[in-house]
């Protein structure tokens, strides 16, 4: 169902809370779409890459004499070549660095080695199979664990003999004596340990770019599929020296990001080095096995946690340790100045007066990690945890989980509500939340249901999820990419004849901003939202900005694009008070007009005004109606929700089925109830997908093994259940429009909701937790132990 | 390399081109005709975004040689506007906001067209079996399986009396 407030605008003009057709979707259903895969230019080759078999190896030589006699072939680059230009490494956005191409040393499988740049993208295949490298194995190190012991094989000498080890940085937030003794104090405390696996986006549309370099202008076009294009143009001009004026990235339509595209990939460097070199374009496409196994890995956190309780059951304290594994570089792609992100956020939906929380990051070989999977900073993994630790807190006290958590939430009189480990809830409503969700799926019937089918020997489980998210970086005081605050920006024309075009710093990739940001200016000025053109992903004519990830399009660059129509309003209302010949401090605003406050025949449209603005405006005024806003939100913004899910268990074959999923959202006030409801959808089947299906993992030798579709599984439609969606509306007081996010809500939340009903489907059997995917062995494995299976 | 000659009819268009035998039936279509509506997710045929009809059949056109197609009749999505017209799959994935980023879109179009072909009056299970070969990482599903109904009711709406499956 799709639930909104009410809109205040007609379906014409389509403000917020109408369910308008996206306005993107004509060239989509017609494959029309422009994808990077879809960018041919004038005179341009392909790239291909040598990838590395082993997980760690010394490279002896690379020959790539036979490579380049091969037909069409233009050049090899190794990390050689790339060294000479100082290339070789880059900085990545967590203050890390990682190779371009290694010179000497690999550091995971189908690591980058080479690259052959040919004239057509078979030549380029062929010939990256007659490059000849000669590797001299190194002991690999998967564990982090193990990496953190001290006669491990050290990972990364480049960090010089004062970090002779793997240990990359350790992170606390909260008062640890504090906590200590609210645990000491309490009647009992209930410890869980979560392993969150490694997972991999895998948007549908890989990754891949073209680069153009014109070296007679000195000017490169880079086409790429990048969720932050200003992000990669200033990354590229400090890496390569080309003043980002002489830069214009380009991301046309990208086909799914999900976080796996906001980094800068070494394939993207090396094409533009590869184009610097031939001044020819460069394109370069990755395989679904080199994206699978060589970019963009999420999660990979080893959570121990402790809550403490009373014997009535009220959570006295959180006590959390992880081990972060981040691959051989900590590439995590979080703008925030804490290593572990919002992992902090783990106090979640429930007033606990004290926390304690510590990470440590170690290296490992491979890939590098922290990267998004719906989710970058670690919110999702905080989640997790404590949705895991408080079913089992209230399974210890022989309380309900719905009653478990009712008792324990943060009341909505709390609210804002300061958490002990320093963050400001900005509004809720959790019980109203939890509530809903629980009457529309019938919990008390399942209850009965449960019983009379665990009599039956029969295995059926409900699990919930009360998850709170922390979106919409960021306040600049708190986040940044490379020194960059984490501000948004709109620009908005509006055209002589009142229709008008809205620029943003944000990215579309998939979400519908060309319809929702169009419906935002809609609401504030009354231009009809079919006549607001959204433009983004071209560095030349949109604001900078830093780009659409960890749910922050609504809540920054949607505020600026509330905060910029404003501003022409004000505008317009100068040229109304001009045109009517009264004073500005006389008019008021109502549906798209300034009216003379008591003589409402007396009116300006928008329309005119706009006009107006070019055509009668008053002396001394600036002709024109546009205007231009950075937006950096004074708090960031706190989605959250109650999932129910039913999961049935096949005794046989340990197959977990979701038959039932109710998801109620608060995401503050709604823009376009079809597209929220489309996100939590989606959300919801990336939260199904690593908790029953989706996991990449090594072998001891550091081979990947889950490195295409057919071992990487992801949901199709007959896994998938049919989500049931409903909401609450709890607006944010900060935001301008009140609202709040919701991309990754969804993904955030789910989870647990399918890990606790799984462990309540067992419960009975003595199980108290499952780590995800809860794949079929894995149940079955113990459904066998149990003498179940 | 040698080279192969092959003739298809794309759309109702006969196109012809000298190609390496090893060419991939997608890179003809995509490449070599420039028709980039299909497109390429895994290489291992798991996820359909390249699904296209040959010889009325469903077939992913990343696994298939542009040689094995000589003499076919081949449609894609962009052969599936009629007269200015949307087929009512491409109107239904529209009206029901059954797509977000679109990559997936049209090889799902083809794949639910052949599917109704086949299956004109289907169980919503019918729908999620039918296009279980092909991902969507954005929608979750349930906007296309509405989408899918959407069009099949129109599809038999506008079928005469007793004419039997719809043909895509």
């Amino acid at each position: 169902m799709t639930e909104a407030q009410a809109p205040t605008t007609t379906a014409e003009v389509a403000g917020m809370g109408h369910s308008m057709k996206r306005k993107e979707d004509p060239r989509f259903i017609r494959g029309q779409g422009e994808y990077i895969e879809d960018v041919v230019l004038p005179n341009m080759v392909w790239m291909d890459i040598v990838r590395s078999p082993y997980a760690h190896a010394t490279i002896k030589s690379i020959d790539a004499s036979e490579a380049l006699a091969m037909p069409g072939v233009l050049a090899v680059i190794t990390g050689k070549d790339l060294e000479k230009a100082g290339l070789h490494w880059m900085p990545t956005l967590a203050g890390d660095k990682q190779m371009v191409l290694p010179v000497d040393t690999v550091m995971y499988q189908a690591q980058e080695v080479a690259a052959v740049i040919a004239e057509t993208r078979y030549q380029a295949a062929d010939a990256i199979q007659a490059v000849y490298v000669d590797y001299e194995p190194l002991p690999v190190v998967v564990d982090p664990f193990k990496a953190l012991e001290p006669d491990a094989p050290v990972l990364r000498p480049d960090r010089g003999p004062e970090k002779a080890n793997n240990h990359i940085w350790h992170w606390e937030s909260g008062d640890r004596a504090a906590t200590d003794a609210a645990l000491a104090a309490s009647d009992r405390v209930v410890p869980i340990d979560v392993y969150i696996p490694r997972i991999h986006v895998a948007s549908i549309e890989t990754c891949g770019c073209v680069a153009d370099f014109d070296p007679v202008r000195g000017h490169l076009d880079f086409h790429v599929t990048s969720q932050a294009a200003h992000v990669y143009r200033t990354v590229i001009s400090l890496v390569s020296g080309i003043p980002e004026s002489s830069i214009r990235v380009k991301t046309h339509d990208i086909g799914g990001g999900f976080g796996g595209k906001v980094p800068v990939y070494p394939g993207y460097v090396i094409s533009i080095v590869a184009s610097l070199t031939l001044g020819r374009p460069v394109k370069w496409i990755e395989d679904r096995s080199e994206n699978l196994q060589a970019d963009s890995f999420a999660r990979d956190y080893h959570v121990h946690a402790e809550l403490g309780l009373q014997n009535d059951g009220t959570i006295t304290g959180l006590r959390v340790k992880t081990l972060a594994d981040h691959g051989y570089s900590d590439a995590a792609a979080d703008p925030s100045k804490f290593p572990a992100g919002l992992f902090n956020v783990i106090t979640g939906s429930y007033d606990i007066p004290q926390a304690f929380v510590e990470v440590d990051a170690a290296y490992t070989n491979k890939p590098p990690g922290g990267v998004a999977y719906r989710c970058s900073f670690r919110v999702t993994e905080a989640v997790h945890t404590i949705e895991r630790l408080v079913d089992e807190a209230a399974r210890v006290v022989g309380m309900d989980p719905a009653a478990f958590r009712m008792k324990n939430f943060i009341r909505k009189d709390q609210f804002p509500y300061h958490t002990p480990t320093g963050w400001d809830y900005d509004s809720g409503d959790y019980h109203t939340a939890l509530r809903k969700a629980l009457d529309l799926i019938g919990y008390d019937e399942l209850r009965k249901e449960q019983a009379e089918k665990r009599a039956r020997g029969e295995l059926m489980g409900i699990g919930i999820s009360s998850f709170t998210e922390i979106v919409g970086a960021g306040p600049s005081h708190t986040f940044d990419i490379i020194g960059i605050k984490m501000f948004d920006s709109a620009e908005l024309r509006v055209h002589p004849t009142g229709s008008a075009i809205l620029r943003l710093g944000v990215q579309s990739q998939g979400q519908g901003h060309e319809t929702t940001f169009a419906q935002i200016v809609a609401e504030e000025l009354g231009i009809p939202a079919s006549k607001v053109k959204v433009e983004e992903g071209d560095t030349d004519t949109a604001p900078y900005g830093l780009g659409t990830y960890a749910s922050r399009s609504t809540p920054v660059a949607g505020a600026a694009t509330a905060v910029v129509s404003r501003k022409i309003r004000e505008k317009a209302r100068h040229l109304a008070a001009h045109l009517l010949e009264c004073s500005a401090d006389d008019l008021e605003w109502t549906n798209g007009k300034w009216s003379v406050r008591g003589s409402p025949d007396r009116f300006k449209t928008i329309a005119e005004l706009a006009f107006a603005a070019y055509t009668n405006h008053p002396q001394g005024m600036e002709a024109g109606l546009e205007a231009v806003d950075y937006y950096d939100p004074p708090n960031l913004t706190f989605p959250f929700g109650s999932y129910v899910c039913v999961v049935d268990i096949d005794k046989g074959t340990g197959q977990v089925s979701v038959r039932r999923f109710v998801a109620v959202d608060d995401c503050g006030n709604i823009i376009n109830p079809m597209i929220v409801d489309g996100q939590i959808h989606g959300g919801l089947t990336m939260g199904l997908a690593p908790s029953l299906y989706e996991e990449i993992p090594y072998d001891e030798n550091g081979n990947n093994l889950a490195g295409t579709f057919m071992d990487y599984l992801l949901p199709t439609a007959l896994e998938t259940p049919a989500w049931e969606t409903a909401k609450t509306i709890t607006p944010s007081p900060h935001h301008p429009l009140g609202a709040k996010g919701v991309g990754e809500s969804a993904t955030v939340g789910a989870p647990p909701a399918i890990a606790n009903a799984v462990v309540d489907a067992l419960s009975h059997l003595g199980v108290t937790h499952m780590d995800i995917p809860l794949t079929p062995h894995k149940v079955w494995r113990v459904l066998h132990e149990k003498g179940v299976a | 390399m040698t080279t192969q000659h092959v003739s298809v009819t794309v759309n109702g268009a006969v196109r012809e081109a000298d190609v390496e035998p090893r060419l991939l039936l997608v890179h003809l279509l995509r490449d070599v005709f420039g028709l980039t509506g299909t497109h390429t997710g895994c290489d291992t045929s798991n996820c359909g975004a390249c699904t296209v009809h040959v010889n009325g059949e469903s077939a992913k056109s990343c696994t298939m040689l542009a040689v094995q197609a000589n003499g076919a009749s081949i449609t894609t999505i962009e052969g599936m506007e009629q007269g200015g017209k949307l087929h009512p799959l491409q109107q239904a994935f529209w009206d029901q906001h059954g797509l977000q980023c679109g990559f997936c879109t049209p090889g799902m179009i083809m794949q639910s067209a052949w599917l109704l072909g086949t299956n004109p009056d289907p169980t919503d299970h019918d729908v999620r079996e039918g296009i279980a070969g092909n991902l969507c990482r954005c929608t979750g599903y349930v906007n296309i399986v509405k989408a899918i109904q959407q069009a099949a009711a129109e599809l038999r709406a506008s079928e005469p009396e007793g004419a039997g499956a719809a043909s895509a």
